[in-house]
């Protein structure tokens, strides 16, 4: 029995500069069985399947706690390449081939066929003819293998994106020795039809004796081609056991949710926002072009005086609608903010009428990190509304008040309790969570009618978490200002929500209340069911 | 002992072991007969003859538009300013202030474009701006020959038209400036007040700009593009501003510099100014996106420290003409020392 046992995950853990990603990981793989790995973003499912491929970031962020067994033995890899050679696949979610060779020549690299000529056999091995009809037919048994039909000449640059995806997937059966294929949601790109092409053919290999570990945010086709499913939350394995007889909504509540219901602090404001009288936010038909999460058609309104939450998966578009409304990457359709039409694509206008944003790429886009907290937190109202100016020669001089712009600083170090040595301490020199402190208070410095928050508890850890979001509540109770929360975490938004929208492929597919089941809401990520809104949600 | 270091860190080692070096030669040149107070007339004519055009490096840097190699764009406005003062024969504080006026006219048309340009460039600036510099002397070198310049000092005698390579000011506004309050001490040391007071000022101007609700939006972009697009800034136009700024004080620098000097080079002149003041900057602690009036200061003494001490002393001391050397190996030295720290 314990021969079978291709791979064995022991107490792993992992943290990346104090922020635990992964505690106490264990689970194993018997040779030809397909397991399901399933959990949220950032649930853990990349750090460990990069743990067990060696990739380098590890290793540079200070490896990883408790062992990993493959093949009996227990593994340490320094770099993918020794994972490679002791007999580990992977398919990554991004593809890795060279689009200007043909698919043979992508399937066969650095292993290609090759005979002997003069020269090879004076100067070695590197320097043999390429034995194309050899390649040809190699290359062709292993697409034959998945049982699709693609012909071995043809360019990966001229490929459909799904047939991209089983070159992929052929390189790496290809190699003889294979014993561990890791398939990071190789359906994600497929149409249905390609897909189940694709899990047909992961069962064959399985049968062949290859274990498989099957990423997949698609949980029927974790079901239908699984024999073990493991859940990951928070880096912590919750459920390891055979899929015989677990239904879709039951892991979609394992994924997201918590022993729920008790420590549960739902939004106390319920009265006059519970219908459409008072629209601050309506959008229609929004289109937003920002690589990796594409907003195709999004309408919805935003009630004022509401904290109203944007939920999805990563890449299906619910980043893109803040960004695009703020005017941060090309964007179209209709916004009726105030009674009044916003031009979009303009920045400054989106600022001035009113709106405020903290965006989710806090060191990227959302601080000057060299230079002092207290500029930081002053430079969006300053450019903006001409606070903290002074002005002379009527106004040809615009003097920065520096003494208000730290009083101003100091006024939100206090509220937000931001841990600094003082107001002049450079943003760079923070922790992630008074950075991302620093930029609430930026927004805040803006008084904005409506403010859109776009993932505030990313990279921080759950203390600080705790403290962004009381402080993101404490200002909408206080000054009535509305909030567009969005994030990849349901958890959260269900806490301090009153409204949620679920994004998935560039649209909203429903709205829900923040009350309504975990279980509703892993069904709309998913997209297995595109439900209708509840009653009291009409759009 | 952790405070030496704390300051070896701030300071940095390039500075240490030039100051160092500076400070030996004032020591030892004494020994080979080289007056102490010559040497530092010649370090203090120097510093105020070269501080503006180091100075005018700070605005680019600022806005994220890398070191200003295309210097020579600023310097020719400034060359044009003064050949046309001397053009409308204007002696004294009369001429140098045309000259300024012009050269400031003519420098903010050509930060234009040349800011146009950059902004077409980004992330490629420092390179582009090299080829621009370069360029746009030989541009002038035809230009200098073909324009109808008619005062008898500035042609070129045997002919009557296009500049002369080197045209005197003497009878028209030399050492204006350089004069004004001037202290003399020894009597090989005559301190150039006016130099100072108009660096001072020009320091004064640039710092005071920096305080201002545009100047912050400038350093916002070169500090983080992507940021200040988010506060609705139009960073195309803050860049432009600080490249018009740079250009303007380039070519008030090289006005400086010539009322001291004597001189208007024309042609070729202008490329033996951009690796000097480059280094120089570098040399005082700037980086390629940060950099201060301090980092100006400290720079220039340093490196025209370098410049003026090493003739005088090391050839007096060996008989070998070593000084063009060491001046490369500096400046050259300085700039792919400060490029390889760009990251960070």
């Amino acid at each position: 029995m314990e021969g079978n046992i291709i791979l064995k995950f022991e107490n792993v853990g992992k943290q990346f500069d104090g922020n635990r990603v992964l505690k106490d990981v264990s689970f194993t793989l018997k040779k030809g069985e397909i397991l399901g790995l399933v959990g949220e973003n950032g649930a853990g499912k990349s750090t460990l399947m990069n743990i067990l491929f060696g990739i380098n970031v590890i290793q540079e962020t200070g490896g990883y706690e408790g062992n990993v067994y493959f093949d009996g033995k227990k593994v340490v890899f320094k770099s993918p390449f020794e994972a490679l050679n002791s007999g580990i696949g992977m398919v990554h979610q991004e593809f890795s081939l060279i689009p200007g060779f043909t698919a043979a020549e992508n399937i066969l690299l650095n292993t290609e066929k090759t005979k002997p000529n003069i020269i090879s056999k004076i100067f070695g091995k590197r320097l043999e003819t390429i034995d194309e009809k050899e390649m040809r037919k190699s290359a062709q048994k292993g697409i034959e293998t998945l049982g699709v039909d693609i012909d071995s000449d043809t360019l990966i640059s001229e490929m459909p994106v799904g047939h991209k995806q089983f070159v992929e997937i052929a390189r790496e059966i290809d190699r003889e020795k294979v014993k561990l294929l890791i398939l990071d949601e190789p359906t994600a790109v497929l149409t249905e039809s390609e897909a189940e092409i694709l899990l047909k053919a992961i069962r064959n290999l399985a049968n062949s004796g290859v274990g498989i570990i099957f990423i997949s945010h698609r949980l029927n086709e974790i079901i239908s081609v699984c024999d073990k499913l493991v859940v990951l939350r928070d880096g912590a394995v919750v459920v390891e056991r055979s899929v015989g007889g677990v239904e879709i909504k039951q892991i979609a509540e394992w994924m997201v949710g918590r022993s729920v219901e008790g420590e549960k602090n739902f939004h106390s404001k319920i009265q006059d926002i519970s219908n459409d009288k008072d629209i601050i936010l309506d959008v229609k038909n929004l289109w937003v072009d920002m690589p990796g999460e594409i907003v195709r058609d999004v309408s919805f309104k935003v009630r004022r005086g509401e904290i109203f939450g944007i939920g999805g998966l990563t890449g299906q578009g619910k980043l893109g609608i803040p960004n695009g409304i703020m005017g941060l990457f090309p964007s179209g359709g209709e916004i009726i903010f105030n009674d009044k039409n916003l031009p979009l694509n303009n920045t400054y206008n989106s600022l001035k009428s009113g709106l405020a944003f903290v965006s989710e790429d806090r060191r990227g886009v959302g601080l000057l990190l060299d230079e002092p907290i207290d500029m930081n937190i002053a430079f969006n109202a300053m450019q903006v509304h001409d606070k903290f100016v002074k002005k002379f020669l009527g106004g040809f001089i615009k003097w920065c008040d520096n003494r208000a712009i730290r009083e101003c600083a100091k006024k939100y170090i206090k509220e937000l309790d931001i841990k600094c040595t003082s107001a002049k301490q450079k943003a760079r020199q923070l922790s992630g969570g008074n950075q991302q402190k620093v930029c609430l208070a930026k927004a805040f410095a803006l008084e904005p009618t409506l403010l859109f928050v776009s993932e505030p508890t990313r990279g921080i850890d759950v203390g600080a978490k705790k403290l962004v979001l009381d402080a993101l509540r404490g200002y909408n109770e206080k000054n009535n200002t509305t909030i567009v929360m969005i994030s990849s975490e349901l958890e959260e938004l269900r806490a301090i929500c009153n409204r949620i929208a679920i994004v998935s492929e560039g649209e909203i597919v429903g709205i829900l209340s923040a009350k309504a089941p975990i279980a509703d809401f892993g069904l709309l990520m998913s997209g297995i069911d595109k439900l209708e809104e509840e009653g009291e949600d009409n759009e | 002992m952790n405070k030496i270091n704390q300051f070896i860190k701030n300071f940095g080692w390039p500075r240490i072991i030039i100051s160092i070096f500076l400070i030996s030669l004032f020591i030892i040149g004494p020994f080979f007969g080289i007056p102490t107070d010559m040497s530092l007339n010649d370090v203090f004519v120097r510093f105020g003859m070269n501080s503006i055009l180091v100075l005018s490096m700070v605005p680019m840097i600022q806005s994220g538009c890398g070191l200003n190699f295309g210097i020579p764009v600023g310097l020719v406005a400034g060359l044009i300013g003064a050949v046309m003062s001397l053009e409308f024969k204007l002696t004294g504080s009369a001429g140098i202030f045309t000259a300024f006026l012009i050269a400031i006219i003519i420098a903010a048309v050509f930060g234009y474009f040349y800011g146009k340009l950059l902004n077409r460039v980004k992330g490629d600036e420092m390179i582009i701006a090299t080829y621009v510099g370069f360029s746009f002397i030989f541009f002038m070198n035809m230009m200098w020959i073909v324009l109808p310049f008619k005062n008898p000092s500035s042609v070129q005698g045997f002919k009557g038209t296009g500049l002369r390579v080197t045209i005197s000011v003497q009878e028209y506004w030399y050492h204006v400036i350089s004069d004004f309050l001037k202290i003399k001490i020894t009597e090989h040391f005559i301190f150039p007040t006016g130099m100072f007071i108009f660096f001072a000022l020009m320091s004064l101007i640039v710092w005071a700009f920096f305080r201002t609700k545009t100047g912050t939006a400038v350093t916002a972009v070169g500090s983080n593009a992507e940021y200040a697009r988010a506060a609705g800034i139009d960073v195309d136009k803050m860049r432009i501003i600080s490249v018009i700024f740079s250009t303007i004080l380039a070519a008030i620098g090289i006005i400086v510099y010539q009322q001291s000097f004597g001189f208007i080079q024309t042609f070729n002149a202008p490329l033996s100014f951009v690796f000097p003041s480059v280094a120089a900057v570098l040399l005082g602690g700037a980086s390629v996106n940060k950099a201060s009036i301090g980092n100006v200061i400290i720079g220039t003494i340093l490196f025209q420290g370098i410049l003026t001490m090493t003739p005088s002393v090391i050839n007096s001391a060996i008989s070998i003409d070593v000084s063009e050397v060491i001046r490369i190996i500096v400046s050259n030295g300085m700039i792919v020392y400060a490029l390889t720290r760009k990251g960070r």
